[in-house]
């Protein structure tokens, strides 16, 4: 069983003033009493000493880590798949899709990671954030872009203003097959770049061999790396869900992230496969629920890969919904990682306004 | 010249209930006289009571998760040991059954055979009836499902009034054979072949309490047991030739605890000679069905 | 903080057309009933007025009977097992065609969501027809010697919980074995069975191989009794089923009895919590906690019962309780008046023997009849919710400390249905499998059916098993023990 909650610090509420049309501030059952803050907001130290309370001891070691992520309840897959499977049944409709629709458009990672990106695909892909709906100012715009830490500047000139942040993949994306300073290199880089937000890989080999201290000093380092700078930028921690291959080590290792000082956790690079799946994806609201429950703090989660269309996207933000609970319905707590899911989104965001159905040719390509 | 020695006067056996493996006489302190088929007085039997068969029923039931806790191969070494025990001592039975049935001495020893070979065609059950009556079932799902038979628990025998040896055998074995526990209530007018079958089980490996056996007027005794809130089955044949009883009365008194009830074949006790089933061991069974998910 | 609501999201009744009045399906065709007296079925969610249904008596009864003893010896009975096969297979599709229309009566009928009607109810029913199909013409090897024999008529009683899956169940073994069928739909659920007698018309099942009459409890009690029924079915209350064991008593009918259960689903602290409490919430809340086989007690080990019980808490706030037609609800209405007083009834007496209530906080509508998901804690044994069968969206927390302690508590009941077992520790879950006195054990998931799985009690739950290879036994002479 998971450790006991303890008291804790700030609470710094998300700001949701960018979700134009969402009223109510009703809260779950679930929100109403625990105080929370942001991960970022926490020195290395803290996070040291929350990742010691949580384990109920200073001993992070290889041993104490595998004691405690070894001691967390086991996900069976089957029930976890049918619950998975239920979520997705959910029927959204009519004002409830329109407002998921631009909930989701907030919430996505536009990404461009290729061998072939130049600093023209990136500028295309900021012009299709800026504006994703030509005519239709009321529509959201993504998060973020995505993309390779050489081309965050190029990305940073281009959102200027737009409050659109630039998030970049680093240490060795996608396989990690790096040592930890060239890692540490890559993404210094793309933080003096101006790169907000850093998307680590965690060291697979490392975790599925038992080595969890140096998976847990990996993320220490990048963190230390991403949060002293001095443009600080948040750290999305990618587990690559794929490769974990049981449920257990998808809990564990976001455990471990968490442990960390990770400020998301990432299910995918979108270079393996499977990449998100619905049912991973609830192990891991899972784990940030109980994570908040156990330190008071909130860690984000991020799909990506393999989420295609706004139906698909509507089944994770239920489940958002419904296992981690209404905090986490906020483009801090929550992204989609993809780049065909915005046009999708707006096909069915123009058929809610139209009432007829829409076509590739009436939303734009990048 | 020596005298003659006396004629030998023969040492008569006192038959008392078998109950949780001792043999009490009853607490009612009552018996009544068995005589054999020709009316020759042969023993006084013990009458049992319903507080005896209440002491039964418990001493079945303490007994029963152990019997049925015990491996399978265990409880088939143990009742074919019983068969074993019943060769050796064939003679005696030959002469209770010839007497209590009236059957010519080759027609006795002929049921005492077929009582014997009968006991070791259950013994050899113990470990296939899962087999035969249990099965994977191929839900559409990621589930291992396995269903197989169980005891029922606790079982009432009426036992047969005519054949009171082979008609025991072949009420009783079947009922424990699976691990469950019984209760007996033996042929009213010929009971001493049963209370000898007890002292084999008394001494023979089958513990304490699978099989009570208790002798006396059935209609008396059986009513209670029927209606027993701690008697999970019931089976009626001997029912059939008991004064003032029908199986009848006794399924409509079990049915307020929704006991497993077997019913006699017909309407008058027919021949035991081929009465053997793996049905009549399945009345006895639940089937179990255990579902788990498979998963990585 | 922005909150997710869910627009409604109604299914179309426009899919189903409900007649005024029906009559009783026997030899065939529709008849009027012999007394002319009916019932009314109402929508539990709305109180609103369904349609009048006839009622039968003995002699609606009577013709029943009669019209299934000559379709059973004169067409089924001698009729090729490959023969009968194709007519399940051909209803087994139709029902799986006219899915929606089904699924959707029934929720009106019923009171049940329609996500479940949709999802279990319908496609299950579908699917035990075509199980059963296939055993049809392949009797000689289902373990009861070469050519086993059906019994003849079967009466069967079905309740109002699962009505269509629950005539599945009944109807497809006895027709694939060769009887012919007599059923009676319960009182308040009957518009399902009447539906598929029109499919039947489609199927051009001979006349008299399945009739059905509708009625009250009397007419139940008409087909047991009948003369002419050889063997009868019956799912309900385990007080109907003493009665009709009773009533059979001494006569040569055949039985099964698949009546009540208060189930224990057990929790250890090594358990996959978060299946487990999506377990427990499926296992009492899954039709309204309205299942035999309802996961009714929980039993979860001492150390981690405050845990377990805060997070089915905040599960629960999850639930969608209201419009049965709403694609979105979980937890719809509870079948009749009687029912819901009934709950309310033992609730009530659980508050008053002191156990502690937890309602969950949900808007319940004013019309219908309502019972929002309930948790008694600080329940002991003695208490009435914990030993009777409330039948109803509510879950009593026991606590264990040792795993014998937990087949002791599991087992200290008259019933023997069902049972739960929530663990990680392999050796520890065949162990207590074996020592569970229940029929249906479900490990690390709970409510699960499927045409293959026998289901079926221990001890006042009944005898007699349904589904699978077992499922045929009792409807034949050769596999009947009883």
């Amino acid at each position: 069983m998971l450790p006991r909650a303890r008291p804790t610090r700030v609470v710094r509420m998300p700001d949701t003033s960018r979700l134009d049309g969402m009223t109510s501030t009703v809260t779950t059952p679930s929100s109403e009493s625990v105080p929370r803050s942001h991960p970022a907001d926490r020195t290395g130290a803290q996070v040291a000493a929350d990742a010691a309370a949580v384990i109920g001891s200073a001993d992070l070691s290889e041993a104490g880590l595998r004691r405690f992520l070894h001691g967390l309840p086991g996900v069976d897959r089957v029930g976890a798949d049918g619950r998975a499977a239920h979520l997705g049944t959910r029927s959204i409709k009519t004002t409830a899709k329109a407002w998921a629709l631009d909930l989701t458009i907030s919430m996505v990672d536009l990404t461009t990671l290729e061998g072939a990106d130049t600093p023209g695909k990136v500028r295309s892909l900021v012009a299709k954030a800026r504006t994703p709906e030509p005519g239709d100012p009321t529509c959201p715009r993504p998060a973020a872009v995505c993309v390779y830490g050489d081309m965050v500047a190029e990305a940073r000139d281009a959102v200027g203003n737009s409050g659109i942040r630039v998030a970049a993949v680093a240490t060795a994306f996608p396989s990690g097959r790096a040592g930890r300073q060239v890692r540490l290199a890559d993404t210094r880089d793309a933080v003096a770049a101006g790169a907000d937000e850093i998307d680590m890989v965690i060291d697979r080999g490392a975790f599925l061999s038992g080595g969890f201290r140096k998976v847990y000093d990996d993320i220490v380092a990048v963190r230390e790396v991403c949060h002293d700078a001095e443009h600080p930028a948040h750290l999305k921690v990618i587990l690559e869900t794929g490769e974990l291959a049981t449920y257990d080590n998808v809990r564990r290792a976001s455990w471990l992230a968490m442990l960390a000082g990770a400020d998301f956790i990432k299910t995918s690079t979108g270079k393996v496969s499977p990449a998100a799946t619905l049912p991973v994806t609830v192990i891991m609201l899972e784990a940030v629920r109980d994570f908040l429950a156990t330190t008071g703090v909130q860690v984000g989660v991020k799909p990506a890969g393999g989420i295609r269309t706004a139906k698909d996207a509507i089944k994770y933000l239920v489940s958002v919904n419904e296992v981690a609970g209404e905090p986490w319905l906020d483009p801090d707590y929550f992204r989609f990682g993809a780049s065909s899911l915005l046009n999708d989104v707006l096909l069915q965001r123009q058929k809610l306004a139209t009432g007829a159905y829409s076509g590739p040719d009436y939303v734009t390509i990048d | 010249m020596r005298a003659p020695a006396p004629a030998r006067i023969d040492v008569r056996k006192t038959y008392k209930l078998f109950i949780g493996g001792a043999f009490p006489r009853s607490e009612s302190g009552r018996t009544y006289e068995v005589t054999s088929a020709k009316g020759a007085f042969l023993a006084n039997a013990a009458q049992g009571s319903r507080k005896d068969a209440r002491d039964a029923v418990r001493a079945a039931r303490s007994a029963q998760p152990g019997w049925a806790g015990a491996t399978a191969y265990n409880r088939g070494q143990v009742l074919y040991r019983v068969a074993e025990l019943l060769e050796g001592r064939r003679a005696q039975f030959v002469a209770d059954v010839a007497a209590g049935e009236g059957l010519t001495e080759r027609r006795a020893q002929d049921a005492v055979a077929a009582a014997i070979d009968r006991w070791v065609w259950y013994a050899g059950w113990s470990d296939k009836v899962a087999q035969v009556a249990g099965n994977a079932n191929p839900v559409a799902g990621p589930y291992f499902n396995l269903s197989a038979p169980e005891p029922t628990g606790v079982v009432a025998v009426i036992a047969p009034q005519a054949s009171s040896l082979l008609g025991l055998v072949s009420v009783l074995a079947p009922a424990i054979v699976t691990g469950n526990t019984v209760v007996v209530v033996a042929s009213e007018d010929r009971p001493l072949p049963a209370i000898s079958l007890a002292e084999v089980l008394a001494t023979s490996d089958v513990p304490a309490g699978v099989v009570n056996i208790l002798t006396g007027r059935t209609a008396e005794i059986a009513p209670h047991l029927a209606k027993h809130m701690d008697v999970n089955a019931l089976d009626v044949a001997g029912a059939l030739g008991a004064d003032g009883i029908t199986w009848g009365a006794l399924e409509a008194d079990a049915a307020d605890t929704v006991k497993r009830v077997l019913r006699p074949a017909g309407d008058d006790e027919a021949s035991w000679a081929d009465a053997q089933s793996l049905n009549a061991i399945l009345a006895y069974t639940e089937t179990k069905t255990v579902w788990h998910p498979k998963g990585m | 903080m922005p909150r997710f609501e869910y627009a409604p999201a109604p299914e179309s009744r426009a899919v189903v057309d409900i007649a005024s009045s029906y009559g009783l399906f026997i030899d065939g065709e529709f008849v009027e009933s012999a007394s002319g007296g009916s019932l009314k079925t109402i929508n539990p969610a709305t109180e609103e007025s369904l349609a009048d249904v006839a009622v039968a008596d003995e002699a609606d009864v009577d013709r029943a009977v009669r019209a299934a003893r000559r379709a059973q010896e004169k067409v089924w009975g001698p009729m090729p097992g490959a023969e009968r096969a194709k007519y399940l297979f051909r209803i087994a599709r139709l029902l799986a065609e006219r899915s929606r229309e089904f699924a959707v009566l029934e929720v009106l009928d019923n009171g049940k969501p329609i996500r479940e009607a949709r999802d279990v109810d319908v496609p299950t029913a579908a699917a035990h027809f075509f199980y059963y199909a296939g055993w049809a013409d392949k009797l000689d090897h289902a373990g009861f010697g070469p050519s086993p024999r059906p019994h003849g008529v079967a009466g069967q009683v079905i309740p109002w919980n699962f009505p269509l899956l629950m005539l599945a169940w009944k109807i497809a073994p006895a027709l694939a074995t060769g009887n012919t069928v007599v059923l009676k739909p319960a009182e308040t659920t009957p518009l399902t069975a009447l539906l598929f007698a029109d499919l039947l018309r489609q199927a051009e099942l001979p006349p008299g191989v399945v009739n059905i009459v509708t009625g009250a409890g009397a007419t139940g009690a008409a087909v047991v009794a009948h003369p002419g029924v050889d063997k009868v079915a019956f799912t309900g209350s385990t007080a109907v089923g003493k009665r009709i064991a009773k009533e059979i008593a001494g006569t040569r009918k055949h039985a099964t009895l698949e009546l009540g259960g208060k189930a224990a689903n057990i929790v250890f602290d090594d358990a996959p919590i978060d299946q487990a409490v999506e377990g427990i919430v499926n296992g009492i809340f899954f039709n309204q906690g309205q299942v035999c086989c309802a996961g009714s007690r929980l039993l979860v080990q001492e150390s981690v019962a405050a845990e377990v019980v805060e997070r089915l808490k905040v599960r629960l706030g999850t639930l969608r309780v209201g419009d049965p037609m709403d694609k979105n609800t979980d937890v719809g209405a509870i079948n009749s008046a009687a029912q819901l007083a009934r709950i309310t009834d033992l609730t009530k007496a659980g508050e008053e023997e002191g156990a502690v209530r937890w309602t969950a906080d949900c808007a319940l509508p004013e019309q219908g009849f309502w019972f929002a998901p309930t948790v008694f804690t600080d329940v002991s044994a003695a208490h009435r919710i914990a030993r009777e069968e409330i039948f109803g969206p509510v879950l009593s927390v026991l606590t264990f400390r040792t795993p014998a302690e937990a087949v002791a508590k599991a087992n200290n009941t008259p019933y023997g249905l069902s049972a739960g077992i929530w663990t990680e520790k392999g050796s520890r879950i065949l162990s207590m499998a074996d020592k569970l006195r229940a029929g249906v054990v479900w490990a690390n998931t709970f409510n699960r059916f499927d045409p293959t799985s026998p289901f079926g009690g221990y001890k006042e739950s009944g005898y007699g098993r349904e589904g699978g290879r077992h499922g045929l036994a009792s409807y034949l002479i050769e596999g009947s023990t009883r």
